[in-house]
């Protein structure tokens, strides 16, 4: 197969003035924003409308039973991992591909430790505690935002590891085609760490 | 190519900066939490605080600040447009009810 199947992988298109993935991506990255945008503004209408006082209350503080301090500690290793994934797209652009696999690695490492606290230290205790989404609208709401949430950080796993492991081929073959692949799955995973940076405070400390 | 090499290699400590930028403003707003300020403040500095790491994000790791085509301004734009919709949609709940409709809320 020849790169001439997909045009404008490298070129900017004449139309859009982007390379067609980077315009594809942000495309999809806007469709998210409304994805997630529709739970957000779910979050205030359900918020807006818990009463102030009784056991319907919306929860605060330590009534939430949620951990400020693994929730504060997934913010840093999304944020570091953000920092990561842009510094290995930095050493494919400077022809360094050993050193921007080992960013990839990391990346991918650090996403992984963000599943296992969510889901190990987390979920679990949640669940032991008979926490689950019925229990409450504000634990219906907790599960689905960051259900959707993590479901999108293993989406991006599978990604970069796609990219450090088969997907390393192209490299190979087209190294511009490559660094570009590696642009827009920096730009969705950055767009997960953005969605996270908003979710941390709403459910953990508001 | 080389020209590429050094505007990349530049970037790094801007990358860097930022990152220790938003993990101070992580720390900051858990602090935040902490000051007992009324419901609404509390909300509005988590908010505030949040955007302008979202907006680090965004310029920075994202290239927004470095990008020059118009088109993706434009698909911002409108999706910014279509999100502030969306989320004040539950405001509607108290201006446009039904009449006689007493608004409660529910338990």
């Amino acid at each position: 197969m020849s790169a001439e199947v997909l045009p404008y992988t490298v070129k900017p298109h004449p139309v859009t003035g982007l390379y067609n993935g980077k315009f594809g991506i942000w495309l999809f990255l806007a469709s998210e924003v409304m994805l997630f945008g529709a739970l957000f503004s779910t979050y205030v209408f359900l918020r807006m409308g818990a009463p102030e006082t009784g056991p319907t209350a919306w929860p605060t503080g330590e009534e939430t039973h949620l951990n400020w301090m693994l929730g504060g500690l997934n913010t840093l290793i999304l944020i570091l991992s953000s920092v990561t994934m842009v510094l290995a797209w930095v050493q494919f652009k400077m022809d360094n591909f050993a050193k921007g696999r080992i960013y990839l690695i990391i990346t991918a490492i650090l996403a992984i430790a963000f599943v296992a606290i969510k889901f190990k230290f987390e979920y679990a205790h949640k669940f032991h505690m008979d926490i689950y989404p019925k229990t409450s609208v504000f634990f219906a709401i907790y599960y689905t935002m960051t259900g959707l949430h993590a479901i999108h950080i293993i989406g991006g796993v599978v990604v970069i590891c796609y990219f450090i492991g088969p997907g390393a081929k192209l490299w190979e073959e087209n190294r511009e085609y490559y660094t570009n692949r590696i642009e827009c799955t920096g730009l969705y995973w950055h767009f997960v760490d953005l969605v996270w940076i908003f979710l941390f405070p709403i459910l953990y400390l508001l | 190519m080389s020209d590429a090499h050094a505007d990349v290699s530049k970037h790094v400590k801007t990358y860097i900066a930022v990152f220790a930028t938003l993990a101070t403003l992580t720390v900051i707003t858990v602090w935040a939490s902490t000051w007992h300020f009324s419901h609404p403040v509390a909300i509005a500095v988590a908010l505030a605080i949040a955007s302008v790491k979202a907006t680090l994000v965004a310029t920075i790791f994202m290239h927004l600040k470095w990008e020059k085509a118009g088109n993706i301004w434009f698909v911002i734009a409108l999706t910014a447009v279509f999100f502030v919709f969306l989320v004040t949609i539950p405001s509607l709940v108290h201006s446009d009810k039904p009449m006689g409709t007493v608004f409660t809320s529910w338990g």
